[in-house]
């Protein structure tokens, strides 16, 4: 059993689309995390500067554009996971249960 | 069961009436905040006594029977997230810091995308109850039950003692009720909500109280932006004009100095959210993977906007409330009550004394949400991981173990209320960072290596993961705030220099982990590697978990 779900052509499919969507996902969530953190231990200068000559600075969008750049990211994540790979999870199981059936 | 109910809010009500004796520092008991309040109270209690008739099965108690929605779930969860220390201390630090506030919001924030791609549905395709039911999948019931127990505890009794000592403080305040009074309280309505209505009640306690909190806030932003004609330049520019700090408060301060200590807090933030057992376990109350999923997004979404809505609360704070003499402490310089309390008085001054009043009431509201679940969280390592399967061997009835469950409910209760009491005059700012600390380095290298890692033996999640906790405790001790201020008066003095030990304790645990598992080559640690074909199927499709098949 474990080596038909292991060998069904859409299990190895669903693998590795997600774990490769999942890992390039994380990977730029903490790239712009750990670059906005570096930027801040090493140059807070740059996010102290004025945005156009104003108050405000070019810290303030940036800051506001991870905490959106956080929430688009899962967005686009459950929109792929609960179309794309739950169907292709969903296959997994009907051929799965055909196979139970023709035993 | 009514009449346990009853009870609760006739004690409620006697230690109001009694609390009126002067406490100094105090507001004037505000009239609008404790009729609020009770309107919150019995409302929750009617949703206790609803959810105690529907809460049967251990599944009702621990998961709420798997029958919340991707929405409501992701709602209790930002609700879990916004506790009364994040709602006013956030906008308490940008008040007295401007920017860091954000730097500090968006630390909290990116964690949960994190846990979306990596965690959230390979929870719940492989979990029941608890995470150890994940880490003790295919190892060793007895240990590793045992170590996650012992991670969950601990990190749930020190963010109870914070959540406790914050709220005895708070409803001081606000309320004019004793401190010991206000924790009692606290600890007793905690105590009623998880022990009778179990994760049905928690859950929808966390849901009202995040609506009411993210509806107050929406408010106080929306005056805010109001008065300065929706001009975020105009409203810098006068925070600026007026705060001690001038210009610097819209650059980065010295929250962040070094590096080490900059990616050392990003570790504790992001791993450690991802390790807080109470966290964990609401993807156990949805049905499957979809709504997992959902989960994250919603909460994600809920959470970042109220950050957004602190910033601005924060800096409205600067301008209309640092004004106002009616807000401030004169001779100790800071805001009436502390400077955490720029948000309360911001109500006030936005929305006058019916505001703050129901600003006051939603404050006590997330207190109580939040401990109860954090309560929930506790009773569960006690009675499923310790109970059932490490004392019973998972030979249980079921019955029984629920039984075990409010009796666990009720010793954390009484616990939260002696720690709450013992702990006012303590400096307790190393807490939450410890709870943190120990939930990134013990409970998140195990869990994550445990679905992603075929190698990984009992043995060496076993020892892995307790180096980790102990690297994260020993350190967090003779680091800055311990060592350093509380013993020696001098945070120069510490003997570990940096505040946050996360990059150093969590390097310890995936190390420990990883070498005490290569180098097993017992029988068990075969058969630990062969099972986990079977486990990566079900956490891939769900196929087997508990009830998330054929719907």
């Amino acid at each position: 059993m474990v080596e038909k779900i292991k060998s069904n052509p859409s299990y190895i499919e669903l693998v590795s689309k997600r774990s490769s969507f999942a890992w390039k996902l994380t990977i730029l969530m903490l790239v712009v995390y750990y670059a906005f953190i570096m930027v801040l231990a090493f140059s807070p200068e740059v996010l102290g500067a004025s945005l156009s000559g104003g108050i405000t600075t070019v810290g303030i969008p940036v800051g506001i554009a991870i905490i959106i750049f956080s929430f688009v990211l899962t967005g686009i994540y459950v929109n792929r996971a609960n179309g794309e790979f739950d169907d292709l999870s969903n296959k997994v199981k009907e051929d799965l249960s055909k196979e139970i059936n023709n035993d | 069961m009514t009449k346990i109910l009853l009870l609760l809010s006739v004690f409620a009500i006697s230690l109001f009436a009694s609390g009126d004796a002067g406490v100094s520092g105090q507001r004037d008991l505000n009239v609008a905040a404790v009729i609020m309040f009770f309107l919150f109270v019995f409302a929750t209690l009617g949703i206790t006594y609803w959810a105690s008739k529907r809460t049967k099965s251990a599944s009702d108690f621990y998961t709420a029977g798997g029958g919340i929605t991707g929405t409501q779930n992701g709602t209790a969860i930002a609700g879990d997230y916004m506790s009364a220390a994040s709602f006013l201390g956030i906008t308490g630090l940008v008040y007295f810091k401007g920017y860091d506030g954000l730097i500090y919001s968006i630390g909290f924030l990116v964690g949960w995308p994190i846990i979306l791609f990596m965690i959230s549905e390979q929870l719940r395709n492989l979990g029941k109850y608890t995470f150890a039911d994940v880490t003790a999948y295919r190892l060793r019931q007895t240990p590793i039950r045992i170590l996650a127990a012992f991670g969950s505890i601990a990190t749930v009794t020190l963010y109870l003692i914070a959540q406790m000592v914050g709220s005895g403080k708070l409803i001081q305040i606000l309320f004019g009720l004793p401190y010991e009074f206000a924790v009692i309280l606290v600890g007793i309505l905690m105590i009623g909500y998880v022990a009778f209505g179990g994760m049905l009640a928690t859950t929808w306690v966390q849901i009202i109280k995040a609506i009411l909190l993210l509806c107050g806030t929406t408010f106080m932003s929306f005056m805010v932006l109001s008065h300065f004609g929706f001009s975020f330049e105009a409203m810098f520019q006068e925070a600026t004009e007026v705060h001690a700090k001038g210009l610097d408060i819209m650059s980065p301060g010295g929250l962040v100095s070094d590096p080490v200590s900059a990616i050392s807090l990003g570790i504790a933030l992001m791993f450690g959210t991802a390790g807080l057992p109470h966290i964990l376990m609401r993807f156990f109350t949805v049905a499957d993977a979809k709504e997992a999923r959902k989960s994250v997004f919603v909460a994600t979404g809920l959470i970042g906007y109220f950050y957004i809505l602190t910033f601005i609360m924060g800096f409205g704070a600067i301008v209309l409330v640092s004004q106002n003499p009616e807000y401030l402490d004169i001779a100790k310089g800071t805001l009436i009550g502390g400077n955490n309390m720029a948000a309360v008085h911001l109500a006030h001054a936005v929305g006058g004394d019916l505001f703050l009043g129901f600003i006051s009431a939603v404050a006590f509201a997330t207190i109580l949400a939040v401990v109860s679940g954090l309560t929930l969280a506790g009773a569960s390592a006690i009675s499923h991981d310790l109970y059932a399967n490490v004392y019973a061997k998972g030979k249980v009835d079921e019955t029984q173990e629920i039984k075990v469950s409010k009796y666990a409910t009720i010793a954390i209760g009484i616990v939260a209320i002696i720690l709450g009491i013992a702990f006012e005059k303590q400096n307790i700012a190393f807490v939450v960072g410890l709870a943190f600390a120990i939930a990134a380095s013990a409970n998140f290298p195990v869990l994550f290596l445990s679905i992603y890692w075929k190698n990984l033996t009992t043995r060496g999640a076993f020892i892995g993961g307790s180096l980790g906790l102990a690297t994260a405790v020993i350190l967090v001790i003779l680091g800055p705030i311990v060592w350093g201020q509380i013993l020696n008066g001098d945070a120069e003095a510490a003997i570990f220099p940096y505040k946050y030990p996360a990059l150093f304790s969590v390097t310890v645990a995936f190390v420990g982990i990883w070498f005490f598992s290569i180098t097993d080559n017992s029988e068990d640690a075969k058969k630990e590697r062969e099972a986990f074909d079977v486990q990566n199927i079900r956490c891939q499709t769900g196929i087997g978990a508990d009830g998330a098949v054929n719907h």
